[in-house]
């Protein structure tokens, strides 16, 4: 819901001149302004947070050819405004990284040809308007693996926030990755309907602690998950960011998202030319999605870990490949094929071995 | 008490002076500024360049001046409409929840017409009405349970804020989802017959601001003129002579919520035909509140609330040109909004009333 | 199910409304009195960043919570000022309140975020996480349940069994007369308000260093607007208040629990039920004669004395 989260800010970023009324893509002489549009705030140490990083990770890669700008917690009934805002203050290059926006994007696309945009996670595109996401599942499949290896009472807790495909996917293919080391291994939803509100997703774990889960996965923003199944001696998994920091020994790694290749090469398009329209979904094999650091398993677990990550990195390895079943039995896959990727980017229906209906 | 505080007295001025009047808002309006460009400088920044950023580009072209109406625009509506319960003395703090039901009623109206064949020009009104009756039955629970219970309205308006976002968010999840949007939680986007046009051919700004001001002109005419404007303030001032003169109280309860809902309703009927196009989890980045503070900072007057509106409009987008130009975070903004507010509020009670500062008796 | 499981979940719905119980009681108190403060969520918040930043530089939880207490305590003392000696409409300096405290609030504590406290544990009684089955979960916050129920058992004895108590109803119930029997109404409705932001602040302060112990900003995520709530739906009554908290958050944790188990329910239509209930409470409330008489009757109005 609106009006419930709030921002904070990461301050040692460059500081811009005045030129709000200048448009356009910015001489060859002059730095490209390259903005960038978050919906939450960069202090969620999570999902912007991790956008954040990218954009930082572009402006020292970039050096003074580039100057970069954010605003965070931009709500997306309100962002048209904000979008267009920064396309009449010359920026060259905008990227708005929540679905939310992509109506808003869509409409100031076309008003401003001259200007590049990038929505992440979107479905609609224009010749100035790219979309790119990452496969955030493939992480989920790792994890899903190394929770079946580590349950002791074969039962996984899930925290997710909304069900929207990228969960729902996300929930999948970490079945698919559990069923794989343990045919009979149960997991437990718990919808929190937030991205982010640390007490909720607290109660959320202790809730599925309560119910004999073991270990915990989140696709939620806050670290609250894990700091509870640290003081509880359990296990669990960091979301976005790595967030071992939070949970020393409870944590058994995280999924990274890690943007910062991307906003680097789309950059270097801009300035170069050869910017296109295109749609992204990248990987671990992009580099867009990582695994942090595996902990607190013993050797075979990490290196079966390992194993799994280099597979999917290197192509071998697609969580998504036959057979896939759903709830009802409908084979969506047969072996030796693999889901299709539009079946992923809409998915709304569980596998096999999931209890329980997709909330909606 | 163990320790005395002072005791401060208020004396009502018999005619406010009318330099009070008008230097009181431009006193407090300075001192915020100056607290401001304090906390700007605390943070290495320049307040100067604060100041050019958030106050004066903004009304520099007609491009900002355009956003800065389409801002304004909801607030000011509900504002208006929230005066008058204000001024006969009823509290009503749940216009958030009036307009977006009366944007998820209007936008119900699109959705349900989506891909309709041509001929469809009542789209358009039978929203605009939706909109309007949406709010108005929303705002008349708690004014109905006011007046035949005797129930604080103040409370029940509230809670009804977030029964109606969750309604909203309910629908868009749910039944009104997109079928074709791959399970995101937006509806249809709206046909051109359910879009509000623009006032001009490339114009930000959508037909529905020309109706805001129309309603602000009516207001401003009506204020001091009618019977009804007589009978809300002196409810608010002297129930027991209204009562005395005539007026039903209950009546006029009623009809000042339904003015104000109706108006929150008409105000969520433009956001989404006219800015947002479709309907999602939430379509309001908390106008009905901000319009609260508009009201006040206006002195519940329509010419007050629309220059109330504006400036508050300009801290909103002045404040992103600051995060834009200068990485002033939006915390930055919120800070000097509650600080202006606070100094405009009691530059207000200054200029009504006389403050003298006595010992507390003994 | 198992009595651990049951106590499990009884547990994890009591921690879930202490920060509700510590934030409501205190509001209760300032209502009492007849001021209506909306900023709530403002206070608290603030009182959730101090407490982060004085724990975390000073390494006590103690000093911590002393510090998100004086910060509710502080932005009270400002909203008392205008609504009380200037009479500022409550409503519009109260939201004014929540504004100034959630920028505030992200402005000072932003070279806090994502960082963690090691020192939570400070709040660990050891007797009590020996009683089976309770410490698993239970680690650390325990003073803060402590804390919330002693406040309650404090207001509810001074309100109805000391005579500060009843002259502060007194003022709450009808100013001019308070006046009138020389009762400093502008005063004693100070002390009340800023005893409401100390509790605010501790409420915050239960967040970052028990609950979820970490900074990171709007971490309140509306707590403030539901203890408002509470306040009404328990009738101005301190043990109901307590009652109310436990449904409140009992709603969110069996939610949850249902979820797990496999059940079934529209999310939002749970999420309405605090505030569905707190209608149909002031609805009870208005048609039964004794819970009129616990409404104060100058709430949310200003005093001005008359010469």
């Amino acid at each position: 819901m609106s009006g419930t989260t709030r921002r904070g800010l990461i301050q040692n970023s460059a500081i811009l001149g005045l030129s709000l009324a200048t448009s356009g893509v910015a001489l060859a002489a002059d730095p490209l302004k390259v903005a960038f549009v978050y919906v939450g705030p960069v202090g969620d140490f999570g999902y912007s947070y991790q956008h954040d990083l990218g954009r930082k990770a572009l402006q020292a890669a970039m050096g003074d050819k580039v100057v970069t700008s954010f605003l965070e917690n931009v709500p997306e009934s309100d962002s048209e405004r904000v979008f267009e805002q920064l396309a009449r203050a010359g920026n060259g290059l905008i990227f708005g990284t929540s679905f939310g926006f992509m109506e808003p994007m869509l409409k100031v696309a076309k008003r401003y040809p001259k200007v590049m945009f990038e929505h992440a996670t979107g479905y609609k595109r224009a010749p100035n308007l790219s979309t790119y996401s990452a496969k955030f599942h493939e992480g989920r499949y790792v994890i899903g693996q190394i929770a079946a290896k580590m349950s002791k009472t074969g039962t996984i807790g899930y925290i997710a926030a909304f069900p929207i495909p990228e969960v729902i996917s996300g929930i999948n293919a970490f079945m698919l990755g559990a069923q794989s080391i343990n045919p009979e291994i149960k997991v437990k939803i718990v919808w929190a309907n937030v991205w982010f509100d640390p007490g909720k997703e607290a109660d959320a774990a202790k809730v599925l602690l309560s119910q004999g889960c073991d270990i915990i996965t989140q696709h939620t923003d806050s670290a609250a998950p894990l700091q509870v199944v640290e003081k509880a001696g359990m296990h669990g998994f960091g979301q976005s960011s790595d967030m071992s920091r939070f949970a020393p020994k409870a944590i058994l790694s995280s999924i990274v998202d890690n943007w910062g290749g991307y906003y680097i090469a789309r950059t270097k398009a801009v300035m170069d030319g050869s910017w296109k329209s295109t749609d992204t979904w990248g990987g671990m094999d992009a580099d867009m999605v990582r695994m942090g650091p595996f902990m607190n398993m013993p050797d075979d677990v990490k290196a079966m870990a390992d194993a799994t990550s280099a597979a999917i990195k290197a192509g071998k390895l697609n969580p998504f490949k036959g057979p896939v079943v759903k709830q009802d039995g409908t084979v969506v896959a047969k072996a030796g094929e693999a889901v299709a990727d539009k079946d992923i980017l809409g998915m709304n229906w569980y596998v096999k071995g999931i209890d329980g209906k997709v909330p909606g | 008490m163990a320790f005395e505080l002072p005791k401060v007295t208020l004396t009502l001025r018999e005619a406010p002076s009318r330099l009070r009047t008008f230097l009181g808002p431009i006193l407090a309006f300075g001192i915020a500024m100056l607290l401001g460009g304090l906390l700007v400088a605390l943070m290495g920044k320049s307040p100067w360049q604060a100041l050019d950023v958030y106050f004066i580009h903004p009304l520099l072209d007609s491009y900002n001046l355009q956003a800065l109406a389409l801002k304004a625009s909801p607030l000011v509506l509900m504002a208006i409409g929230l005066s008058y319960c204000y001024r006969a003395n009823l509290w009503n703090i749940g216009a958030e929840g009036q307009f977006v039901i009366g944007g998820t009623c209007a936008g119900a109206i699109a959705i349900f017409t989506h891909g309709a064949p041509d001929n469809t020009l009542w789209i358009l009104p039978a929203m605009l009405l939706a909109g309007v009756m949406g709010g108005m039955v929303t705002a008349l629970i708690p004014a109905i349970l006011k007046v035949s219970l005797g129930v604080s309205e103040i409370l029940t308006s509230l809670m009804l804020v977030y029964v109606s976002q969750l309604t909203l968010d309910y629908l868009v999840r749910g039944p009104w989802r997109d079928p074709k949007g791959f399970n995101f939680p937006v509806t249809v986007t709206f046909d051109p017959a359910a879009t509000l046009p623009p006032l001009f051919d490339g114009a930000r700004v959508h037909v529905g601001v020309l109706l805001t001001l129309a309603i602000v002109i009516i207001a401003a005419i009506m204020q001091g003129r009618s019977l009804f404007n007589f009978a809300v303030r002196l409810l608010g001032l002297a129930p027991r002579a209204a009562r005395f003169a005539g007026f039903s109280e209950a009546r006029i309860t009623l009809i000042v919520f339904a003015l104000s809902g109706g108006l929150a309703g008409l105000a969520g009927f433009m956001e989404v035909s006219g800015q947002i196009n479709q309907l999602q989890p939430s379509i309001s980045p908390g106008y009905g509140f901000t319009a609260i503070i508009v009201a006040f900072l206006g002195r519940l007057s329509p010419v007050g609330i629309l220059v109330a509106g504006f400036v508050l409009s300009l801290t909103y987008i002045g404040g992103e040109a600051a995060q834009i130009s200068m990485q002033l975070p939006l915390d930055m903004t919120q800070t000097f909004q509650g600080l202006l507010l606070f100094c405009i509020l009691s530059a207000d009670i200054l200029t009504r009333y006389d403050v003298s500062l006595a010992k507390a008796r003994t | 199910m198992t009595s651990e499981f049951v106590q499990a979940v009884l547990l994890t719905i009591l921690t879930s409304s202490i920060p509700l119980i510590l934030a409501a009681i205190g509001e209760l108190v300032a209502e009492r009195a007849g001021v209506l403060n909306l900023g709530v969520e403002g206070m608290m918040i603030c009182g959730a960043v101090s407490a982060f930043i004085g724990a975390y530089d000073t390494g006590s939880a103690l000093i911590g919570a002393a510090c998100g207490i004086l910060a509710g305590a502080l932005l009270a003392a400002v909203f008392g000022l205008l609504a009380i000696y200037l009479a500022v409409n409550q409503v519009a300096a109260g939201l004014a309140l929540t504004i100034f405290g959630l920028g505030i609030s992200g402005l000072i504590g932003k070279s806090y975020v994502g960082l963690k406290l090691t020192n939570a544990s400070h709040l660990h009684l050891p007797w009590l996480s020996d009683i089976p089955y309770v410490g698993q979960i239970l680690f650390g916050e325990d003073y803060f349940v402590y804390a919330a129920f002693a406040l309650v058992l404090g207001v509810w004895l001074w309100l109805n069994k000391t005579h500060a108590g009843l002259q502060l109803r007194a003022v709450g119930d009808n100013h001019t007369s308070a006046n009138t029997l020389g009762l400093d109404v502008q005063a004693i409705r100070l002390w009340a308000v800023l005893f409401g932001g100390g509790c605010a602040g501790l409420a915050g302060a239960y967040l970052t260093l028990a609950y979820t112990p970490f900074w990171s900003p709007g971490m309140t995520a509306g707590r403030g607007w539901i203890a408002l709530a509470l306040v009404v739906f328990a009738s101005w009554q301190p043990w109901r208040l307590v009652l109310g908290a436990l449904i409140f958050g009992g709603a969110t944790i069996l939610q949850l629990q249902a979820q797990a188990l496999g059940v079934r329910i529209p999310s939002q239509l749970l999420s309405s039920v605090p505030y569905l209930a707190t209608i149909l409470a002031l609805i009870l409330l208005s048609v039964s004669k004794r819970g009129k008489a616990n409404a104060p009757a100058s709430l949310g109005q200003a005093f001005i004395a008359d010469k």
